[in-house]
């Protein structure tokens, strides 16, 4: 009831915000669903926002990572967007060859990483390892390494994301080319046998997932933490792999064509203080990058032993490879 | 009242040529043989076909330049007379006005001509509610509230029985008659030509062979097409 | 005779009442070329033979064919012995059925699929009672079986109805001839019956062939991965997952390629005929019968039945959910609906105008006899049929995206293409109708000086309403359920009724979807029912 409340709500400020929007400055932030969605860190963030800066900020959803890149690009030079938010660290490379972000000038020195973060025109808000989610009540033993699961573990039945179309499955993708590296044909080709299917969004698959269709879902390592913390169940656990995990760090960044800079920028800012960093651990069920409190539960995680990653350069010129070398031993 | 100079007209691989006159007044029954060029006569008239040559004047005024609904005519085809999604009074009405817009003395004309007619009663029906007398009647109606001077009739009646043929024909001489309406109609039906016309024209080939009294419409004529088809044409 | 030259004589019989259409026609052609260049413009080196090279290219274009070609066998296989079926036996219901085949063309595609997902679906009624067994389903419909069974569904009915139409042309004097032969069921069906039907199928297999090879929403929602990708969803994926413009710009040659090619041969190999909505057929046509004979027939139309009739009443069931009320209080659906109804509106309007007038203009062609003018004006309106929707909104948006902002052009282009798309059905059931009007009445027009708007009203509208408002609740229908257009314009905020109900099939939220798709079902249907009883005929006594 409450909810069909603050809809009727929304629906009459939505009616009677043309006469107010004209007075404010309007902040356009283009991300991926799940951020802006009501249940995830949007609109909190939204509300920390707009009391500090009085200004309006609008989340434009968008379905994820790599098509708010790509919107932009479709809209070239005369976009609506200030912000993209929700690029990852993979897409970074492509994403600067388009010419279409500008560099911030804000202050990085609050950023606790394992690695020093120099980027000009990206700023990280939150990041993660990928990793298999099972669950513990059904799959007693869990393989201890992505060679396992790839070439042993028959008995095992997987779901994966599209790399073309989702951050975790280029992530998946990246992974299994740094264990395997020119041998990977025959991974993929091996692991299809287990997969069920391979969905366009994240969100799709752990549904899936979570209704018991395959025994293991691509994920992260954080996933267990909104089972124990929002529904206090703790059979959901990550699959800890010997080879380590790939990391995703998420990133924002500024558009060249926006017209609120200044704006902009302080948006850039507030991702790295306390009010926004806040909202990620139990909000997007990520790691913050500064120093703010975790939840407890965050210490029963699987800690990866190597976080591994290709640098973002790298990925831009081969990604198109490594995705039709994934397409063609699949349709084979 | 209507003249014919020198009309020459071509479609496929047949011409035709014309050149006759018509009384006002008369009742003028144009006979002939199928593809003759009866109907293809009364085209010309109506403005449906324009010749590649010569001149067609009625009450000596040139009508080449007119369009179709603006001659001094009116037409009653051999079906296709009635729009059937519109009822009997609606049909009648677009005679008067193209938009059915009718002032209080359209309307009085209006039923003044349907009681002549003799479809006063059938206004409010839908033309598949009537018969197909009773159709050609309502179209003879809206021919006659469009109060032109001279109709044309192209085989309308062919498809009745011969006793409703020969009282329709009968009810557009009088009518003709009272409101001095020159009517050419085609018929192949002889009997009718001699019952109801004053007139008659044969036509044979693309040609009028002969433009005379219906009096000499017998097989003494000295035309020897016009006494070939009579005899095949009574023989029946 | 002397030498005449053809160009005069085309103007000379070019009349003013043809005008628009001509301009309308060439102007859409012109329209949809400009913007499949803008696209082609991305991409500097056109070479389609660099497709055939590359072997994941192949499997595309194979799979592409592959689907088509067994949807087409299967469809057209099975409407033989149902419509056969179908035109021997009476029963209650008959009218109904042959109703609802009407309606599986025409249906949003996602409605359809989601009807099937919620029986055949791994979490459908089908795995429900297997698993009540304690075994699972045997089949997954994600990938190429469950796009054949989508294309049945759609293409099945649609024969069936096609060649039952066939079959209902069928004289009396020839069952009493067969009759009087003593033939009875096998000589009879290949004697008088075959014959009808096969005279049908080049036409039938031709188009539902088309339709199959340059099926979009129904691959993207039951496709299942990379092994089950067409063309066209490729330059979808080309385009909306690495913004690859020259992939998409090459794969969209690619397939207009195939398509004219498709379309041409189609062209020369059927007669087509248009498609009543008479179901009438002979009565007492089958004086031999038999036990078997009622068998074989009463099965086949329960094989239909449970093919047509449990997806659609699933979409009911499951729509009324606990759901139901979440779903229709949130903003999201209200604009999603508001976007629906605004887009499929107008672009209803503007096909059925567009068609109008260019019907105008080639009508006159054909009363004259000129039939080849007439089909090339046609034809020319109906280029969208070889160019995929998303290759035309994502050409005209590279082309106006300097002039406009995203949030204002999206809504144009998708109501735009949307009008395109609705055209070339507009145009095949509005051409008989226009055409026999004008040949009952054009002579008596010009004799009685009704001319322009009184022609308009009272001739044209006044006779033609039914096929007209029919002609402007398939479009509506047609642009409420489809997802190509705005394939790669939605996002959250802008987004219709298909697309929004896409979205939660991938992110699994099915009661929710459920709902939506209950609501365009009733959308679909409603408005030719809300239509109907608008306009129906009311008779007024004359003044």
């Amino acid at each position: 009831m409450n909810k069909t409340l603050s809809n009727l709500i929304t629906l009459a400020t939505l009616i009677a915000t043309p006469v107010f929007a004209a007075s404010q400055e309007k902040l356009t932030v283009y991300t991926y669903s799940s951020f802006a969605s009501d249940w995830g860190p949007g609109p909190k963030i939204e509300a920390e926002f707009e009391k500090f800066c009085a200004c309006d900020l609008e989340f434009i959803a968008l379905d994820d990572g790599v098509s708010v890149l790509n919107r932009l690009r479709l809209e070239g030079n005369n976009s609506e967007a200030d912000i993209l938010l929700g690029l990852d660290n993979n897409l970074m490379a492509s994403a600067k060859k388009t010419g279409l972000l500008s560099e911030h000038n804000i202050d990085l020195s609050t950023i606790k990483m394992s690695t020093d973060w120099q980027d000009k025109t990206f700023v990280p808000f939150d990041y993660g390892y990928f990793a298999f989610v099972y669950n513990s009540e059904k799959l007693t033993n869990p393989p201890k390494s992505l060679k396992e699961l790839v070439e042993q573990r028959d008995d095992l039945k997987i779901i994966y994301q599209d790399p073309r179309t989702s951050t975790p499955g280029l992530g998946l993708m990246l992974w299994m080319k740094s264990v395997y590296g020119d041998e990977v044909n025959q991974a993929w080709k091996q692991l299809a046998k287990k997969t069920i299917t391979v969905t366009k969004g994240w969100s799709e698959s752990y549904s899936m997932f979570l209704k018991g269709e395959a025994d293991m879902v691509l994920s992260y390592t954080t996933s267990p933490a909104y089972h124990m913390i929002a529904e206090g169940k703790n059979q959901f656990q990550a699959a800890s792999f010997t080879e380590g995990h790939y990391t995703q760090t998420e990133v924002a960044a500024v558009v060249k064509s926006s017209k609120h800079k200044k704006l902009a920028n302080e948006f850039m800012s507030f991702i790295l203080s306390d009010a926004f960093q806040s909202k990620i651990a139990t909000g997007n069920w990520m790691y913050p990058v500064t120093d703010v409190a975790l939840p407890e539960e965050f210490n029963q995680l699987v800690s990866p032993t190597k976080s591994l990653s290709f640098s973002s350069d790298e990925v831009a010129a081969k990604r198109k490879a490594w995705t039709k070398e994934w397409l063609i031993s699949l349709t084979d | 009242m209507i003249k014919f100079t020198d009309v020459n007209y071509h479609y496929k691989q047949q011409s035709f040529h014309f050149d006759l006159e018509v009384e006002a007044g008369s009742v003028v029954a144009i006979l002939g043989p199928s593809g003759a060029g009866k109907s293809t006569l009364l085209n010309l008239l109506a403005g449906f076909i324009t010749p590649v040559q010569g001149e067609i004047k009625i009450n000596n005024g040139s009508i080449l330049k007119q369009a179709p609904h603006q001659r001094p005519l009116s037409i009653l085809f051999q079906d296709n007379n009635l729009f059937t999604h519109l009822s009997a009074y609606e049909n009648i009405a677009l005679g008067l006005h193209p938009g059915l817009k009718l002032n209080a003395e359209q309307k009085l004309r209006l039923h003044t001509v349907s009681e002549q007619v003799g479809v006063e009663n059938l206004l409010d029906r839908l033309p598949a509610q009537l018969s197909g007398g009773q159709q050609q009647r309502i179209a003879l109606a809206r021919c006659f509230v469009q109060d032109k001077p001279i109709l044309l009739l192209d085989e309308p009646f062919s498809a009745l029985d011969p006793v409703l043929r020969v009282a329709m024909l009968k009810s557009v001489k009088s009518l003709a008659k009272l409101q001095n309406v020159t009517v050419l109609m085609v018929t192949h039906h002889i009997h009718d030509a001699l019952s109801v016309a004053s007139d008659f024209v044969f036509i044979d080939r693309g040609t009028a062979l002969a433009v005379e009294k219906i009096t000499y419409l017998n097989t003494t004529h000295n035309n020897k097409q016009l006494v070939d088809f009579l005899s095949a044409e009574m023989n029946r | 005779m002397p030498l005449i030259n053809p160009l005069t004589v085309f103007v000379r019989l070019l009349k003013p009442v043809q005008i628009p259409g001509l301009l309308l026609s060439i102007g859409i052609f012109l329209f949809v070329l400009v913007a499949v260049n803008a696209l082609f413009a991305y991409s500097p080196v056109l070479e389609v033979t660099a497709i055939l090279s590359d072997p994941y290219y192949r499997h595309i274009t194979t799979f592409s064919f592959y689907q088509a070609a067994l949807s087409t066998l299967l469809s057209v296989l099975f409407a033989i012995p149902i419509s056969h079926a179908l035109f021997r036996r009476e029963f209650r219901g008959k009218a109904l059925l042959l109703k609802l085949f009407a309606t599986t063309l025409v249906l949003p595609v996602l409605v359809a699929v989601f009807g099937l997902l919620a029986i055949y679906g791994n979490s459908g009624v089908l795995a429900g009672i297997f698993e009540y067994f304690d075994s699972i389903l045997p089949f997954s419909i994600f990938g190429l079986n469950g796009i054949l069974l989508a294309h049945v569904f759609f293409n099945l009915p649609f024969a069936c109805r096609l060649f039952l139409q066939a079959l209902n042309a069928i004289p009396d004097k020839q069952h009493q001839l067969a009759t009087h032969l003593g033939m009875k069921h096998w000589n009879k069906f290949r004697f008088v019956e075959w014959p009808q039907i096969v005279a049908q199928l080049p036409h039938a297999a031709g188009l539902i062939f088309m339709l199959c090879f340059s099926s979009f929403a129904t691959v993207m929602a039951l496709g299942g991965g990379p092994k089950s990708t067409t063309i066209e969803l490729a330059i979808y994926q080309a385009i909306k997952f690495d913004f690859d413009l020259q992939t998409g710009a090459l794969l969209a040659l690619w397939q207009i390629c195939i398509c004219s090619v498709l379309a041409v041969f189609i062209q020369k190999l059927s007669r087509s005929s248009s498609l009543t909505a008479n179901y009438q057929g002979p009565k007492n046509t089958f004086y031999h019968d038999s036990w078997l004979a009622k068998c074989w027939d009463f099965s086949w139309i329960i094989v239909i039945s449970l093919l047509v009739i449990p997806p659609l009443l699933m979409v009911v069931i499951a729509g009324l959910n606990t759901q139901f009320f979440v779903v229709l209080t949130d903003i999201k659906f209200w604009l999603a609906f508001k976007n629906s109804l605004l887009i499929a509106f107008f672009a209803a309007l503007i096909a059925v105008s567009c068609a109008f007038f260019i019907l105008l203009a080639s009508r006159q062609w054909r009363l004259i006899g000129l039939n080849g003018y007439a089909d090339k004006i046609e034809m020319l309106a109906t280029i969208i049929l070889v160019t995929p929707g998303l290759v035309i909104s994502t050409g005209l948006f590279l082309l106006l995206r300097d002039i406009g902002h995203f949030s204002s052009l999206a809504l144009y282009i998708v109501i735009a293409v949307n009008a395109l798309m609705a055209l070339p059905f507009v145009l095949k059931s509005l051409s008989l109708p226009m055409l026999h009007n004008a040949q009952k009445y054009e002579l008596l027009c010009a004799s009685i000086g009704v001319f322009w708007w009184h022609r308009f009203y009272w001739v044209e509208w006044k006779a033609l309403r039914r096929p007209i408002l029919q002609a402007l609740c398939l479009s509506f229908v047609l642009s409420v359920g489809d997802l190509s257009a705005i394939a790669l314009f939605g996002s959250h905020n802008f987004s219709t009724l298909p697309l929004y109900l896409f979205q939660l099939l991938g992110s699994y939220q099915m009661q929710s979807a459920a709902v939506i798709a209950l609501v365009l079902l009733v959308l679909s249907v409603g408005v030719f029912i809300v239509v109907e009883y608008l306009f129906k005929e009311r008779r007024t006594q004359h003044d």
